[in-house]
């Protein structure tokens, strides 16, 4: 293991989120605050309760989760995509590293800001509504394996992009319709019947589920399957990687 | 001593159908400049990215101090060093941490001295902590030796180093090269300029259309393209060499009125102003004399021209 390298990219990367730390550290603490201004103080003086929740507090999880995948997916994408479109990829290719050390350096630094941005949300949040977390323990795995799993998903997309556009075509035409149709902003059961078998097919909604379980010990789906959903979800991703491993796809001529 | 770098039958088709390399060998000897001399296109990239881990080969068996390219990567590439063709650089990051991220990732421990030295005999101290960005091409490439060097390689590959970079610069790479080999650094350059192979090669290779035409020890090399000719042109025609001229050993040339005299450049005594002399006191009379060489260029010409032919 070629620790050493892993910790220059993992200190590398951060060094670009920290270039730009008013802006990390401010748009999750404003689009946080927007949301709570838009949907728990507007709509959720209509709502009042869901599952027991005040709906300031029910949407919190899935705001977290929101922020989390995406920042996870698109810092992660860029990240190693950065490097192949302006060349200085042939450093880490032709470095001691092996292709395990490049994404552990990548996805470690990626998963790590979206748990900072992640975590900033939480602590605005806590400014707004009351939160208690019922399981902390399951909290806290959630929330890491969140963060990266889609860091991973994120280093595919990055690896397969060959143009910006590609970069930006997963996140926005599926990653986002699907947290937002995952049930962030409302119960599964709001919903009508039919909808509520079909949405069992996004996967999102097991992993918001099991988030929200953990805070407020109500869930849309049994928790173990959101276990079960999350593990499944990033066994998946590592296969793919170790293809690109086998195989050098996208990386090496 | 086994040599440091021993490439053999290396091939590279590209994903496309080229075939870019078709069957390298090479042995390099530790400590030794090689610079590798071909036209555009010739390969000389693909054989360099080949070696240093950016291209997968489709055969052929690359080993770096007797470590395998492939199967001991690790231990092969950390003794390399390379400085790539074409400047790629973080441009938000600091000339700095660029220069302290390549040592890492090449698994030596942060050294803020070496990184020190490094910046200052590159002439970059000034600019630590300057944006890529910030700087000026040649300050780039500046950057990009730097960030070769400074985990310490025992062999260095330069391809194309010199291409449009200043005067300054130029002089600069060939004494940071000087003071490597002194090192006990090997160091591969790629260039088609031949005077850059003259100045400092030891032993140049002539490579192209993905074939190594060539590799000889620049001296011979030298020696071959270090002949040149004087001729003699007369104001009226002569049957035969004049006796008092034979030792200078002349040819005449059919139309009697130009004498050509070959000599080595490299020589201590070209002879010419014995050969002169000897002319005047024969009575012969000159209408013009030229000088003609055999040059570096007129042999790697001939070379890639005989084989495309
Ligand atoms: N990635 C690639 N895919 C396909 N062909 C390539 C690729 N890179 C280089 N080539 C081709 O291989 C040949 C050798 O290129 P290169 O090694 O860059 O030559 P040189 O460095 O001597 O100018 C050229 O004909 C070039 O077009
Ligand atoms: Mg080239």
């Amino acid at each position: 293991m070629n620790l050493r390298a892993i910790a220059a990219i993992y200190r590398f990367e951060m060094n670009r989120f920290f270039r730009t730390l008013l802006q990390s550290f401010l748009s999750p603490v404003l689009s946080t605050s927007l949301y709570f201004v838009v949907f728990g103080a507007a709509i959720g003086s209509r709502i009042n309760q869901v599952e027991g929740v005040s709906y300031g507090a029910f949407i919190v999880p899935g705001l977290v989760m929101l922020s989390v995948m995406t920042q996870a997916l698109t810092n992660a994408s860029f990240g190693i995509y950065f490097p192949k479109f302006i060349g200085t990829i042939y450093e880490l290719l032709s470095a001691p590293v092996s292709f395990p050390e490049i994404v552990i350096g990548y996805v470690g630094a990626a998963a790590t800001k979206a748990l900072f941005i992640g975590t900033v949300i939480l602590v605005t949040a806590n400014f707004f509504v009351d939160l208690s977390v019922a399981h902390p323990v399951a909290m806290v795995a959630f929330l890491l394996l969140t963060c990266l799993s889609f860091a991973l998903m994120g280093f595919i997309i990055g690896i397969w992009a060959a143009n910006f556009e590609q970069l930006q075509l997963v996140p926005l035409l599926v990653v986002t319709p699907l947290v937002f149709l995952g049930g962030a902003f409302y119960s599964v059961s709001m919903l009508p019947p039919v909808w509520q078998k079909v949405t069992l097919f996004n996967p999102v909604v097991y992993l918001i589920s099991g988030f929200r379980w953990s805070f407020f010990g109500a869930a849309d789906v049994p928790v173990g399957f959101s276990l079960l959903a999350i593990g499944a979800f990033t066994a998946i991703c590592l296969g793919v990687i170790w293809w690109i491993f086998r195989t050098g796809w996208r990386i090496r001529d | 001593m086994p040599a440091i770098l021993t490439i053999r039958d290396l091939r590279k088709t590209y994903a496309g159908g080229f075939e870019a390399l078709k069957g390298v060998s090479l042995e390099i000897e530790r400590g030794e400049i090689l610079a590798l001399l071909g036209p555009n296109g010739a390969g000389k990239t693909t054989l360099i990215s080949t070696v240093c881990g950016i291209t997968t080969a489709t055969s052929g068996h690359v080993t770096v101090d007797g470590h395998d390219i492939v199967t001991d990567f690790r231990a092969a590439r950390a003794l390399i060093g390379l400085v790539p063709q074409e400047v790629a650089l973080e441009p938000f990051e600091k000339v700095r941490n660029t220069v302290r991220f390549s040592r890492g990732l090449f698994g030596k421990p942060r050294d803020d001295a070496r990184v020190e030295e490094v910046l200052r005999r590159l002439s970059l101290w000034d600019k630590r902590d300057a944006q890529i960005k910030e700087l000026s091409g040649g300050m780039k490439r500046r950057v990009m030796i730097a960030k070769a060097m400074v985990h310490e390689p025992r062999i260095l590959f330069l391809d194309e180093p010199t291409a449009g970079v200043d005067v300054e610069l130029r002089k600069d790479m060939w004494e940071i090269v000087a003071e490597m080999k002194a090192a006990g650094v090997t160091i591969i350059l790629t260039t088609h300029y031949i005077e850059e192979a003259e100045a400092i090669a030891d032993r140049v290779g002539v490579i192209d259309r993905g074939e190594l035409l060539l590799v000889e020890e620049k001296d011979t090399l030298m020696k071959r393209m270090g002949r040149k000719q004087l001729i003699v042109e007369l104001t009226a025609p002569i049957e035969a060499i004049p006796e008092a001229l034979a030792r200078h050993r002349l040819t005449l040339a059919p139309d009697g009125r130009h004498l050509v005299y070959t000599y080595d450049t490299h020589a201590e005594r070209t002879g010419i102003t014995a050969l002169m002399n000897d002319v005047a006191a024969a009575g012969l009379v000159l209408c013009d004399v030229q000088t003609r060489q055999s040059s570096l260029e007129e042999i790697f010409v001939d070379l890639v021209g005989r084989k495309a032919s």
